[in-house]
C-alpha cells in the first residue's frame, strides 16, 4: 500500500522521530493521517501500519477499536461532531444535536446518501468555555446556535454544488 | 543488600525489601489481598481493582498490586472501606457477567465465584439487561465466551510475555471490550492452552475438556508428559478411568504451570480406535488375534531358540523397562545386539567432559544462567519448555541468549546474537560469537543433532577456551531418550555408560543384517519406511499401535502407554521423575510385565519385575542413579549424577538423527493423537 508523496514523506520523518525500537509510537498518528487520505481504516491499512511500525496486526486493531476518531467505514466528506456532554448540554448541546439530525435526516454515526455530511454525537471536546461546541472535520465552531449551524451547513452545501 | 523497609499491615509489623509490592509484602506476612489481574511472573496490569487497600495518609484507596512499600507505611487490608470497595468491584464485574455458574464449565474452580463467595454481596443493584455476545471458537482447542471475561489481561500477557506468541489482544472499548485473536476470527498460534489455564473464569475454555465433567468429579493424577524430553509434569484429570484433562495448575513439576499442546491435550491417543487390545500372530500372511497365553508362549519359544537375536528398545518406555530389556538381552538371550534409536549425541559429550564436574546443565539452569547459546535447534518447536524457561530468564533477569541456526527462531525476538548459516555448518560460526561469549559470566550451551561425534569435541574445546564456566545440554527427542541410553539400551554401552563387554549391532546394523533369526522391538518403529534385511527373522513387536514395524511383525503384543504405567523416566537434562498410573488398560499390558512374563515362560531368572523392585536395582547398580528415593517417590525431580570418566564408544554418528518434531508432531505417537492432527498451523511457522 502506498500513499501520496507528501504523506509518504511525512511517515518517513515520523518513523525517525521516535527513539530506536519505539516505532510502535507511530501507530496512532499514522492511522489518523492515513485515514484522512483513504477515508477509512481498512484491513489493508491496518496491515500496512502494522508492517511499517513493526507491530502485529492485532496490536493495530486494538488501537483502532479503542479510539473513537478512527473509523472502519468511510464518513461523509464533512464529518459533523456535536458535543452533548455536560457543559454543552447545559447550554443547548442536546437540542443542537437533535436539530442537526432532523435537518440532515441522519442519526448518530450515519452518513447522507450523497456522502456529503455525516453526523456524530460526541463527548467533551475540551472546548467547554465556548459551549456548545461543534466540529466539522478538524475545524471548531464555538457558541453555536441552531441558526449558525444551519448557515454553516448551507455554506458548505453551496460550496460543493 | 539495601536496608529493609518497615511498614505495618493490619496492625502487624512487616519488613520487606525496597521495591516489594504491598500485595507481596502482605502475602509474606500471611495476609491475603484478593487479586485477579495481578499474576506473579507477568508484568503489572492494575486492571481489575480487586486489590484495593487503605493506606493511611493517602486520600484514596490504593492499588495493592502496583504500590511499592514505603518506610512507615500503614496499610489496612480489611477495613470497612476496603470491604465496601471489594463488594463494589465484584458487583461491577458481575454487571454483564452471566449468573449461570451451575452450567458454566469453570464452576467449582472459578476465581470469580470464589471471590464473590468470600468478599462479595449476594445481590446487585443493576437491573439492566445484560450485554450479550455469542461464544466463539477460535481453534480446535480454544473457545472464548466474552460475557464471562473480566478483562484481567492474564491471557494476553501469558501469550505475549510467557510464550512470545502475542496472539491475543483487547479489541473495542468499554462495555464492548473483549479479547480478540490474532487472525481476526481465529487463532494462529502454539495452541498451548496456557491462556485457557490462566483464565480465572470460564471465558477461555478448552475444546478437549469443556462441558465434560464437573471438576470435583475427577481424580487428579500428576505424571510426566509422554512426548518430548522436557519432562514436564502434567496433572491428568481422570474420571471413570478416562483421562479428560491435562494441566499443571498446582505448579508441582519442574515446568511450573507451563505445558505445551502435547502435554496439555495430546493424551487422546489413549482412546484411539487404533489402540491394540489383543495379541496377534501372523497366520497365512495375516495378523490374527490370539490369547495372551498363546502369545507369551510363542514369544518365549522363539526367543529361547534364537541363535542370533536382535533387540531394539524404546525412547518412551520407562527406565525400569529399558533396564530390564537390556538385562534380558544380555543375560537372558546372551546377545549384545541391543540398541535404541538415538536422537542426539550424549555419549561423546560425557566422554569429552571427562574430568570436569558440574558441566551438565539442568532445565532449571535455563532460568538462572546469565547466558545461553542455542546451536542448531528451534526450541519453540522442538523443546517448548526450554524455550519458555529461557524467555522467562530474559524477562526476569535480563539474561543473554545467542543462537546459531539455519532458519529464524523465536529467540530472535530477544537474542543478543543471532547467527544464520547453512544447516550442518553451525560449528563454523562459533568464532563469530567468541568475543561476546567470553564477556559473559557463565554460559549454557544447548545443541541439537547437528553437533555430534567430533563436532561435540570441537564444541567442548571451544567452551573450554572461553575461560568462563560453561555447562552443556545435549538435546534428545523423547520423554525417555536419555533414560534409554543411561540404562544401557545401547550396542556400545551397558547401564551407567559402562563400555559394553562386546559391542553388538546398532539399530541400523540389525535392520541391515541378513542373518538375524529373531528381532524383538519394544515400543519403537524402526522399520518405518524400511525393510528388514533378514527376511526369515521372526519379528516380535510390543506397541500400542499397529505401526509400520508392527504391520511387518509375526507377533504383536499390545502394550500400555506411560499414562497407564508406574515407573520412572529421565528427562533431557538427567532428572529422574516418577510416572503415576492414571488409567487402566483394556487388554494391553505394561512392557515390563510383558517382558517379565516372557522371562518366566522361558524359565529365566532376571529378578522380580515390578517397577519398584527394578528401580531399587537401578539405584543400586547403575552409576549416577543412586538418587534420593523420597524425592522421586513424592513426585519431585531427582538429578541423576553424570558419569565422570572416559566413555569409549565407536558408535557411528551418522546413526544419530533427531526426528525434528514440531509443536504438532511427536514421532510415531503423534500420528495417533487426533488433537495434534487437528490444529492447522503450518509446522515450523512463527506466525509472523
Ligand atoms: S493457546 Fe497458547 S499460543 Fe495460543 S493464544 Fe493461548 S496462550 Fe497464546
Ligand atoms: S479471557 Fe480470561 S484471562 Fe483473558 S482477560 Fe478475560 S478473564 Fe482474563
Ligand atoms: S514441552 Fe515437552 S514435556 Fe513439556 S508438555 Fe510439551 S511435549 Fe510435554
Ligand atoms: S462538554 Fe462539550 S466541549 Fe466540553
Ligand atoms: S489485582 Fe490489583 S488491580 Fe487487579
Amino acid at each position: 500500500m502506498t500513499f501520496s508523496p507528501a504523506l509518504e514523506q511525512r511517515f518517513e520523518k515520523m518513523l525517525k522521530a521516535y527513539p530506536e525500537g519505539k516505532t510502535r509510537s507511530a501507530v496512532v498518528p499514522m492511522l489518523i493521517y492515513a485515514q484522512d487520505e483513504t477515508g477509512a481504516v481498512t484491513e489493508e491499512l491496518i496491515q500496512e501500519v502494522a508492517k511499517r511500525c513493526g507491530v502485529s496486526r492485532l496490536q493495530v486493531d486494538e488501537v483502532v477499536g479503542y479510539y473513537s476518531m478512527l473509523h472502519r467505514k468511510p464518513q461523509g466528506k464533512y464529518h459533523v461532531q456535536i458535543c452533548t456532554n455536560i457543559s454543552c448540554m447545559l447550554v443547548g448541546g442536546t437540542e443542537l444535536y437533535e436539530h442537526c439530525s432532523k435537518k440532515l435526516g441522519i442519526g448518530h454515526k450515519q452518513t447522507e446518501p450523497t456522502g456529503l455530511f455525516s453526523l456524530e454525537e460526541v463527548e467533551c471536546m475540551g472546548a467547554c468555555s465556548w459551549a456548545p461546541t461543534v466540529t466539522v472535520n478538524y475545524d471548531y465552531y464555538h457558541n453555536v446556535t441552531p441558526e449558525m449551524l444551519d448557515q454553516l451547513l448551507e455554506d458548505i452545501r453551496k460550496a460543493n454544488r | 543488600m539495601a536496608d529493609l523497609i518497615n511498614l505495618t499491615i493490619d496492625g502487624r509489623a512487616v519488613q520487606a525489601a525496597p521495591g516489594t509490592l504491598v500485595i507481596e509484602a502482605a502475602k509474606k506476612a500471611g495476609i491475603e489481598i484478593p487479586a485477579f489481574c495481578y499474576y506473579e511472573g507477568l508484568s503489572l496490569q492494575g486492571a481489575c481493582r480487586m486489590c484495593l487497600v487503605e493506606v493511611e495518609k493517602f486520600p484514596k484507596l490504593q492499588v495493592g498490586c502496583t504500590l511499592p512499600v514505603a518506610e512507615g507505611m500503614v496499610v489496612h487490608t480489611d477495613s470497612p472501606t476496603v470491604q465496601q470497595a471489594r463488594k463494589g468491584t465484584l458487583e461491577f464485574l458481575l454487571t454483564n457477567h452471566p449468573l449461570d455458574c451451575p452450567v458454566c464449565d469453570k464452576g467449582g474452580e472459578c476465581e470469580l465465584q470464589d471471590m464473590v463467595f468470600r468478599y462479595g454481596v449476594g445481590e446487585s443493584r443493576y437491573i439492566e439487561t445484560k450485554h450479550h455476545v455469542d461464544e466463539k471458537q477460535w481453534s480446535p482447542v480454544v473457545y472464548f465466551d466474552a460475557p464471562r471475561c473480566i478483562l484481567c489481561y492474564r491471557c494476553v500477557r501469558v501469550c505475549g510475555e510467557g510464550m512470545g506468541v502475542n496472539a491475543l489482544g483487547i479489541v473495542n472499548r468499554g462495555v464492548l471490550a473483549e479479547i480478540g485473536p490474532n487472525e481476526g476470527d481465529h487463532l494462529e498460534c502454539d495452541e498451548c492452552g496456557n491462556c485457557i489455564d490462566i483464565c480465572p473464569v470460564g471465558a477461555l475454555t478448552s475444546g478437549i475438556y469443556r462441558y465434560q465433567t464437573r471438576p470435583w468429579e475427577m481424580n487428579h493424577v500428576g505424571t510426566i508428559c509422554t512426548h518430548c524430553s522436557g519432562g514436564c509434569k502434567t496433572t491428568l484429570g481422570v474420571r471413570n478411568d478416562q483421562v479428560i484433562r491435562g494441566n499443571n495448575r498446582d505448579r508441582s513439576g519442574i515446568n511450573g504451570e507451563f505445558l505445551c499442546l502435547k502435554g496439555r491435550y495430546a493424551f487422546d491417543f489413549l482412546e484411539s480406535e487404533e489402540r491394540l487390545q489383543t495379541p496377534m500372530k501372523r497366520v497365512d500372511g495375516k495378523l490374527e488375534p490370539i490369547s495372551w497365553a498363546e502369545a507369551l508362549e510363542l514369544a518365549a519359544s522363539k526367543l529361547k531358540d534364537a541363535k542370533n537375536p536382535g533387540v531394539i528398545g524404546s525412547t518412551r518406555t520407562t527406565n525400569e523397562e529399558s533396564y530390564y530389556l537390556q538385562k534380558f538381552a544380555r543375560q537372558g538371550l546372551k546377545t549384545s545386539n541391543i540398541d535404541h534409536i538415538r536422537t542426539g549425541d550424549v555419549t561423546t559429550l560425557i566422554d569429552a567432559l571427562s574430568g570436569k564436574t558440574d558441566a551438565l546443565a539442568t532445565i532449571g539452569d535455563l532460568y538462572t544462567t546469565k547466558a545461553a547459546l542455542i546451536i542448531g535447534a528451534d526450541l519453540a518447536q522442538q523443546q517448548p519448555f526450554m524455550a519458555y524457561q529461557l524467555r522467562a530468564n530474559w524477562r526476569h533477569h535480563q539474561s543473554h541468549t545467542y543462537t546459531i541456526t539455519p532458519g529464524p527462531v523465536r529467540e530472535d525476538q530477544y537474542s543478543v546474537g543471532a547467527v544464520r548459516c547453512d544447516a550442518g555448518k553451525e560449528l563454523d560460526q562459533l568464532e563469530s560469537l567468541r568475543d561476546k561469549l567470553k564477556a559473559e559470566a557463565s554460559l549454557v550451551i544447548i545443541y541439537g543433532d547437528c553437533v555430534k561425534g567430533d563436532g561435540v569435541r570441537k564444541l567442548v574445546a571451544f567452551g573450554d577456551s572461553l575461560g568462563i564456566p560453561v555447562k552443556y545440554i545435549p538435546l534428545v527427542d523423547y520423554t525417555n531418550s536419555r533414560g534409554a541410553l543411561d540404562m544401557g539400551v545401547a550396542s556400545d554401552l551397558e547401564p551407567g555408560y559402562k563400555p559394553a563387554a562386546k559391542t553388538g549391532l546398532s539399530v541400523a546394523q540389525m535392520i541391515a543384517a541378513k542373518d538375524l533369526d529373531v528381532l524383538w522391538v519394544v515400543g519403537e518403529d524402526p522399520l518405518r519406511g524400511k525393510d528388514l534385511g533378514s527376511t526369515s527373522a521372526f519379528v516380535i513387536v510390543q506397541d500400542m499401535f499397529l505401526t509400520e514395524t508392527a504391520q511387518k511383525a509375526d507377533l504383536v503384543l499390545p502394550s500400555a502407554s506411560n499414562y497407564e504405567k508406574t515407573g520412572t523416566v529421565t528427562n533431557v537434562t538427567g532428572e529422574v521423575q516418577k510416572l503415576k498410573r492414571a488409567a487402566k488398560t483394556m487388554g494391553a499390558k505394561a512392557d515390563l510385565e510383558i517382558m517379565g512374563l516372557i522371562a518366566k515362560e522361558m524359565g529365566l531368572n532376571l529378578g522380580i519385575w515390578t517397577p519398584d523392585k527394578v528401580f531399587d536395582e537401578i539405584r543400586k547398580t547403575v552409576k549416577g542413579y543412586n538418587v534420593p528415593l523420597p524425592v522421586v517417590a513424592s513426585g519431585g525431580a531427582a538429578q541423576s549424577q553424570p558419569v565422570n570418566g572416559r566413555v569409549p564408544s565407536n558408535y557411528n554418528p551418522a546413526e544419530i538423527d533427531s526426528d525434528d518434531n514440531t509443536l504438532f508432531t511427536s514421532g510415531t505417537l503423534g500420528r495417533y493423537s487426533k488433537i495434534m492432527n487437528s490444529v492447522m498451523e503450518a509446522p515450523g511457522g512463527l506466525y509472523k
